[in-house]
């Protein structure tokens, strides 16, 4: 290992702003050289950001970067890449038209009498790519190789630029095993010459295979920087989800019935080795009318995934479900909502609201599309609905008639959630649904599920935040590394810890799980 | 240590199936053509081909440039026109000297093209409507300027438009000059950083912004160099037909734009060649050619063959981007 | 006082204020020019007047465009509808001229059946490329605009097809009830639209659609069966217009009739502050910017510019109309974003920091 003496970069009290909200406050970080340094945290916690401040594509407002020792400031990409500070991203950033030698070179061509000079691009990239145990046609489109060669390429590109600091985000999430394997020996190789390397991943094994430090982010904070060996898996997990009290005030004790009452009768939806490659492994899931399933796990774990598949959003590639005991095919999300499947995603702006449309024209949205266009709701239908919604959810400003882009992100899920309820599924899909909104509203939403279910819905739940999951569901599903390792049943003596230990074990080590 | 499974199904580069397939539909039409009618064989004909053909081989070239940033220039007929109508009213009227007359020619139209780049850089409009508006204001100008045609009589234009002779092959200076507008523009492409930002642009403007290239530069340059080559392709234009005139080269983007496409360059960007460009307008010269000695055939046949290749070589790019696994 | 500047604020910001302000000023500065310009009047049971010619030589852009601003609206564009427009008409033309009696109003009937049928059948192919193979549109019906031209000269025979039906010419040139027929036409197609558009849910899944796409697709909007849609009304629309551009020259042109009509008729839809990006449209934007086009044409002649300059002032509109619609003009120039302000506080997790 190289010398560990002086860190290569060091980072400290680093604060960024954005209007609203704090993505980082007073966080430190060092790289040292030949050490690979996992960078963990949940969804906000402030790893992006922090990546983007150290590549030069956010300015910091507070704080000081010291590279070599030399303090610096990048103000642009271009600038840290020529410092030495070199990003490669998990999209992966470079032309697949381009050949690949060229997506190597291209900005800093080598030149002959004034012209590029290709012979020594290609002879230099076969190299380089030799280097990193790639042995490719470096003429061929970039575009014709896997995901896991591009990968590769990238970082050719990237140790290319002289780079002492080498910034891996998410490299890892497309590649299979072998893949990854081999690109972790390229990994260890770099490391060996001394650069530093700063791994992020959503795999814990990943980060406890390769990663000689852990340094931990939670919401724009620092948790901690812990050598890896010194650190289990449940401590980086309770590092990384933390387990403070929530400061919501807690449902009134409901009287829940009892998971047993609600598993006699016959289930509503049943998962038989429901799968798609490369995105969840084949999972067996069933949820009752009624019954409040919760799905935890670590971002990118696969809880969309089981969603999306059972909305048809995406096709699955193995397995079926049965509704109501019928095998069916949920090819499309219309086949979904056909069998009475609501699905409200995680990206309310991206795939949930159309944000130019009013309040009242989202809400009708999805029921209006299963009447077809020629059956329009008539206005007082319409009218009487979404009063009523408004009312019910307490959507604010209770003007139907504005932009839903003008509501706030708690208001606008509620107008996401109006627009399933009307459809009156039988099944409500709910991804992440009090992400990104406020106390207030967030616990309205907690106790409209709870209302919901009571009704008799059967509820997909899935959040980031175990204290939601547990105080909801019935059942928690708990998904690791794109595959569904244990269901518990909610019975008193599950915990916070027991699911967090299930996430960091990838089973259920306790008795009396359910299945 | 093994080396890296290499998951691509090999392909002998695939970025050039396009232009093969027009090379070989060039090679098609020719071998029918010379089995089907006496004397289509004569190398003649093919040089009849680039001399009615050589201004718009220079305003393809231009168009290529910018193509394979992924962006359109409606414009480049007007610019044209425009430029016949500048140079015949600064000739005829104006009595400039010659060589004052083309390079105000030249650097209007590359003034007209570097202001579209800007506006569509800086204010980031849509290439079409930016290139439509110059369409409009070119082909205003020209009217503008004069309603009816003027004919240039200089001395020099005379002796352009007559033909060099080689042995029996007869060819005229537009003709060297489309193909010396050729060479450069492929040398520049290949081997300068003007050329190979602009695939880069063409194939990802995000990832060409992230590996720290000249995104903007790169639009405004090659809106540019479609200005300058569709002021060339005018001034070659009036070698050819010895006239200013607003209603010249009516409609002749569309036939640019196909005989680029037809030429193998993606019309989303990135890939492409002007050898391919120039294999394109070779096709279209030559699906005319075919017509004329067919006899029987009317002359809108061409549009419905042009209509026809244009489908079927989107539908053959549509299907090599289908297959390629790209990035996410 | 206050009432009145809050009502003004209120004309202003209205999103058909200025298309409607634009087309004002125009027909003012012609009655500067010419002060019988607004004058009406009834001759031999025809209405006459410079304002009846503008509604009457628009009518057929105004209907292309009406097809123009659903396809736009789905984020789409077509720009064959000038080759369709000469293909409806060729087809037309011909069908009457092989007839033995051309005033026979059966064989007009059918004429016109045929030309239509045959405009939807090009729409449908649009639809096709565009949602079936999954073709860039502006791609897609550029090949149509290529080819169609040939099409169309295919069925005249590459002549120009002159006929003299009676009944033919009352589409374009005839007049019903002291009306232009052809404004007739137009205005029963604007009701149609807007019946299809704001009666029917057609209106808010297109918008939809093209406002967010995969959020519509989850929703469980079909949007390839919509864009299918908005592209045969498209071609049905140019197919009417076709028919009134060769009705009014008693002619059928294949390589001239409807040329540049694609670019006009976009230019309407982009005045009428229909966006190209896709989402809300607005017929009576639309409306109003296919007027302000011919309205243009009329003062040009007018006022007695050469009639062929129209290019510049309409090069001047479409600049200054896109200038104005984009955002980065509008930061760059009056150093801001036109962002909606929220009318409730921004929640903290307004801008997403994914982790």
């Amino acid at each position: 290992m190289a010398d560990m003496s002086e860190p290569v970069l060091t980072m400290t009290g680093i604060g960024k702003q954005f209007p609203g909200v704090r993505a980082l406050d007073g966080v430190d970080f060092r790289l040292f050289p030949g050490e690979v340094h996992a960078l963990m945290g949940e969804n906000g916690a402030g790893k992006s950001t922090l990546i983007k401040v150290l590549t030069g594509a956010y300015s910091i407002d507070s704080g000081d970067i010291t590279l070599a020792g030399h303090p610096v400031r990048f103000g642009s990409p271009l600038q840290a890449q020529q410092a030495g500070v070199s990003p490669v991203y998990q999209e992966i950033n470079l032309c697949a038209n381009l050949s690949v030698a060229e997506n190597i070179f291209i900005g800093r061509q080598p030149r002959r009498f004034g012209r590029i000079d290709w012979a020594a691009i290609r002879r230099r990239s076969r190299d380089l790519l030799r280097r990193l145990r790639l042995d490719i046609d470096v003429t061929a489109a970039l575009g014709t190789y896997s995901l896991a060669v591009q990968q590769m390429v990238a970082i050719a590109r990237a140790i290319d630029i002289e780079a002492k600091v080498l910034i891996l985000d998410e490299p890892t999430s497309s590649l299979d095993a072998t893949e990854v394997q081999q690109l972790f020996d390229v990994m260890r190789e770099l490391k060996d010459e001394g650069v530093a390397i700063l791994f992020v991943t959503h795999f814990l094994d990943q980060v406890y295979e390769i990663a000689d430090r852990i340094t931990v982010l939670r919401n724009g904070r620092l948790v901690g920087e812990y050598p890896t060996a010194e650190m289990s898996h449940v401590d980086l997990v309770t590092a990384m989800i933390g387990k403070e009290l929530s400061t919501l005030e807690q449902l009134e004790e409901e009287q829940r019935p009892e998971l047993s009452a609600l598993e006699s009768g016959s289930p509503f939806v049943e998962t038989v080795e429901l799968g798609r490659k490369g995105s969840i492994a084949p999972f067996d899931l069933t949820i009752h009318p009624g019954e409040v399933v919760g799905l935890a796990g670590l971002l990118g774990s696969g809880r969309t995934e089981v969603a999306r598949l059972l909305f048809g959003a995406d096709r699955a590639d193995h397995g079926r479900v049965l509704l109501d005991g019928e095998a069916v095919a949920l090819r499309t999300p219309r086949a979904a909502m056909a069998h009475a499947i609501a699905y409200c995603s995680e990206n309310r702006r991206t795939e949930g609201l159309v944000e130019e449309l009013t309040v009242r024209e989202n809400i009708v949205l999805a029921l209006q599309a299963v009447r077809g266009w020629t059956r329009p709701i008539p206005r007082r239908v319409q009218d009487e609905l979404v009063a009523k919604y408004i009312s019910a959810l307490q959507i604010r400003p209770a003007d139907p008639d504005l932009p839903v882009r003008n509501l706030s992100g708690g208001n606008q899920q509620k107008v996401l959630l109006a627009r399933w309820l009307i459809t009156e599924p039988k099944l409500l899909i709910l991804d992440e649904p009090t992400r990104g909104i406020d106390v207030g509203a967030k616990a309205e939403i907690q106790k409209l599920v709870a209302g919901l279910s009571r009704d008799g819905l059967a509820v997909l739940f899935i959040s980031a935040e175990l204290e939601e999951v547990l105080r909801l569901s019935h059942k928690v599903g708990v998904l690791r590394d794109r595959r569904l390792v244990a269901q518990l049943a909610n019975t008193d003596d599950l915990d916070a810890d027991r699911v967090l230990q299930t996430i960091a074990h990838g089973s259920d080590a306790a008795s009396g799980a359910a299945s | 240590m093994t080396t890296m499974p290499v998951r691509s199904r090999w392909r002998p580069q695939e970025r050039h199936i396009p232009v093969l397939a027009t090379l070989g539909l060039l090679a098609l039409m020719y071998g029918l053509g010379s089995l089907r009618y006496i004397g289509f064989n004569d190398p003649q004909i093919i040089l009849n081909v680039f001399i009615d053909n050589a201004f718009i081989l220079v305003v393809a070239v231009g168009m290529t440039f910018v193509i394979l940033t992924g962006g359109i220039d409606l414009s480049v007929g007007s610019v044209v026109a425009l430029t016949t109508m500048l140079t015949a009213v600064l000739l005829e009227r104006a009595h400039w000297p010659v060589p004052l007359v083309i390079l105000t020619g030249l650097l209007a139209g590359a003034a007209l093209g570097f202001g579209m780049g800007c506006i569509i850089h800086f204010f980031e409009i849509q290439p079409f409507i930016v290139t439509l508006a110059g369409m409009f204001l070119a082909r205003g100008i020209c009217y503008a300027i004069s309603t009816s045609s003027i004919p240039i009589n200089d001395p020099f234009w005379t002796y352009m438009g007559t033909s060099l002779k080689f042995g029996s092959l007869k060819v005229t200076w537009s003709v060297l000059i489309s193909v010396a507008v050729v060479i450069i523009a492929a040398l520049v492409l290949a081997f300068t950083k003007l050329g190979r930002d602009a695939y880069a642009v063409g194939g990802n403007p995000q990832s060409a912004l992230l590996m720290g290239l000249p995104v903007g530069r790169t639009r405004i340059a090659v809106y540019t160099i479609s200005g300058l080559c569709s002021a060339l392709g005018g001034v070659l234009f009036t070698f050819y037909l010895p006239s200013g005139n607003s209603l010249h080269a009516i409609g002749m983007e569309l036939t640019v734009i196909a005989a680029v496409v037809i030429g193998g360059t993606l019309l989303t960007g990135g890939t492409g060649y002007v050898w391919g460009t120039m294999l394109g307008v070779l096709s279209l010269g030559l699906i005319q050619t075919i017509i004329t000695f067919e006899g029987t055939l009317s002359s809108w046949w061409t549009k419905m063959v042009i209509g026809i290749l244009l489908f079927v070589f989107i539908l053959l790019q549509r299907l090599i981007a289908a297959r390629s696994p790209r990035p996410r | 006082m206050t009432r009145f500047t809050a009502a003004a604020r209120t004309a202003v910001t209205h999103r058909l204020f200025w298309p409607a302000a634009v087309l004002a000023v125009l027909v003012l500065g012609n009655v500067a020019f010419t002060p019988n310009f607004l004058h009406i009047e009834v001759r031999n049971g025809h209405l006459y007047g410079s304002l009846i010619d503008i509604l009457r030589l628009g009518a057929p852009l105004v209907v292309v465009s009406l097809g123009m601003t659903v396809v736009i609206a789905t984020r789409g564009i077509d720009l064959s509808v000038g080759s369709t427009i000469a293909i409806s008409g060729a087809l037309a033309c011909l069908v009457i001229s092989d007839s033995g009696d051309q005033n026979s109003v059966g064989g007009v009937l059918v004429a016109v059946g045929l030309a239509l049928a045959l405009s939807l059948v090009l729409g449908l192919w649009n639809g096709f490329l565009v949602a079936g193979i999954g073709i860039q549109p502006i791609i897609a019906t550029l090949i149509l605009m290529v080819g169609g031209r040939g099409i169309a000269q295919l069925i005249t025979d590459g002549q120009i097809i002159t006929i003299n039906s009676d009944p033919y010419e009352l589409i374009g040139g005839g007049y019903l009830a002291t009306f232009p027929f052809s404004v007739l036409v137009a205005v029963v197609m604007i009701a149609l639209t807007a019946f299809l558009a704001r009666r029917t849910a057609l209106g808010v899944l297109i918008e939809a659609t093209g406002g967010n796409a995969e959020a519509s697709r989850l929703a469980g909007i079909r949007a390839r069966g919509i864009m299918v849609m908005v592209y045969l009304f498209c071609g049905l629309c140019a197919g009417i217009a076709g028919l009134m551009i060769s009705s009014n020259v008693h002619s059928a042109d294949g390589n001239n009739a409807g040329l540049w009509y694609e670019l006009d008729a976009i230019l309407a839809v982009v005045i009428g502050g229909t966006s190209l990006g896709g989402g809300r449209f607005s017929l009576g934007g639309t409306v109003l910017g296919a007027l302000i086009i011919q309205a243009l044409s009329t003062t040009v002649y007018t006022v007695g510019i050469p009639p062929e300059t129209t290019m510049l002032f309409k090069a001047v509109v479409v600049t200054v109309v896109c200038l104005i619609q984009s955002p980065a003009f509008r930061a760059k120039v009056f150093g801001r974003r036109p962002r909606p302000t929220p009318t409730t506080p921004a929640e903290p997790a307004k801008i997403e920091v994914p982790a």
